[in-house]
C-alpha cells in the first residue's frame, strides 16, 4: 500500500488504477469510484455525486485529452480516504492540455461544439464535491483533484 | 445504454434503460434523432423511470433531442425522473426548458 500525503494529513488508504481513454472505461471508473468510497458509509447522495463528479473528469479525458494523438492515451485515477472522512479522487491524463483553464471552467462553455457537449462538466464537479483543483498545461495534460467530506465517516 | 419506442397517435415514446452518460449518448442520439425525424411526431416523451445514472453528458443527449423535437415542431418532456436525474437537471435549468410529467 502506498501511502500518500495531503497537506499533513496522511491517507488510510489508498489506490491508483490507469484505464485507457475510452468511453467504455466511463462506467468502469464510476464504478471504482463509488466501491472505494463506499468505506467511508456515505449516504446514496454522496454516492451519487462521487459517481457523478468522476464520471465528469473522466468524460473530459475521453473527450477531449487525446484529441489530438487519435484518442489514444490513458488516464490515470488515485483515490484516498483521509481519518475525518474525506475521500480525494485524482484523474489524470497526459494529453492536450487546456491553454485557459479559467475559461473552460465556465459553465457552459465546451471545447468540443460539435459534439453535442453540454458544457456543464466542470460546473457538476464544482456543485457535487467540497473542493475542485484544476493544473494543466498545453500539450503536457490535465490533473482534475475532487475532494469530498462524507459524513457517514469510518 | 438502450431504448425502446413505442408512437400512440401523435406521441412518440422513447423508454430509455441504463446509465445516460457520455458513451451511452453517443450510441443512441443518432438512432433517436432519425425516429423523431421519421415519425413527426407532435409530442416526444423521454421516460427515464429505468435511467439511474445521468451526468453532463446525458444532459447533453436530452437537450439534443430537445432541439430535434423543436426543428419538426415537437414537444418534448421527459417521465418520471429519478431524484437524481432531476437534481443534474436543475443544476443545468434544464427543468425550467423541458416539462417533466409523473405517472400517476
Amino acid at each position: 500500500m502506498t501511502v500518500v500525503k495531503e497537506k499533513n494529513k496522511t491517507a488510510l488508504e489508498s489506490f491508483t488504477v490507469t484505464l485507457a481513454a475510452k468511453s467504455s472505461n466511463e462506467g468502469f471508473a464510476r464504478a471504482i469510484a463509488a466501491a472505494f468510497a463506499a468505506r467511508l458509509d456515505p449516504t446514496v447522495e454522496e454516492l451519487a455525486d462521487i459517481k457523478t463528479a468522476v464520471s465528469e473528469a473522466v468524460t473530459n479525458c475521453v473527450v477531449h485529452a487525446y484529441k489530438n494523438s487519435r484518442g489514444k492515451g490513458d488516464i490515470r485515477i488515485k483515490g484516498s480516504v483521509y481519518a475525518d472522512g474525506t475521500v480525494v479522487f485524482e484523474i489524470k491524463d497526459r494529453g492536450c492540455g487546456m491553454e485557459d483553464v479559467e475559461k473552460c471552467l465556465q459553465p457552459l462553455y465546451t471545447g468540443d461544439p460539435e459534439g453535442e457537449r453540454s458544457g456543464m462538466g466542470f460546473t457538476v464537479m464544482e456543485s457535487f464535491c467540497d473542493k475542485l483543483k484544476v493544473r494543466s498545461s498545453p500539450g503536457k495534460g490535465t490533473t482534475v483533484v475532487l475532494t469530498k467530506k462524507i459524513g457517514g465517516g469510518i | 445504454m438502450n431504448f425502446t419506442h413505442t408512437k400512440e397517435n401523435a406521441t412518440l415514446t422513447f423508454t430509455l434503460t441504463g446509465e445516460l452518460d457520455h458513451h451511452g449518448a453517443a450510441a443512441t442520439r443518432q438512432a433517436m434523432d432519425k425516429l423523431i425525424r421519421d415519425e413527426q411526431p407532435k409530442k416526444v416523451v423521454l421516460d427515464l423511470q429505468n435511467v439511474h445514472f445521468c451526468d453532463s453528458s446525458g444532459l447533453g443527449l436530452l437537450m439534443g433531442r430537445y432541439k430535434t423535437a423543436l426543428s419538426v415542431s415537437a414537444v418534448l418532456t421527459v417521465k418520471d425522473p429519478s431524484a437524481a436525474v432531476m437534481r443534474i437537471m436543475r443544476l443545468a435549468g434544464l427543468d425550467k426548458l423541458i416539462k417533466t410529467e409523473r405517472s400517476a
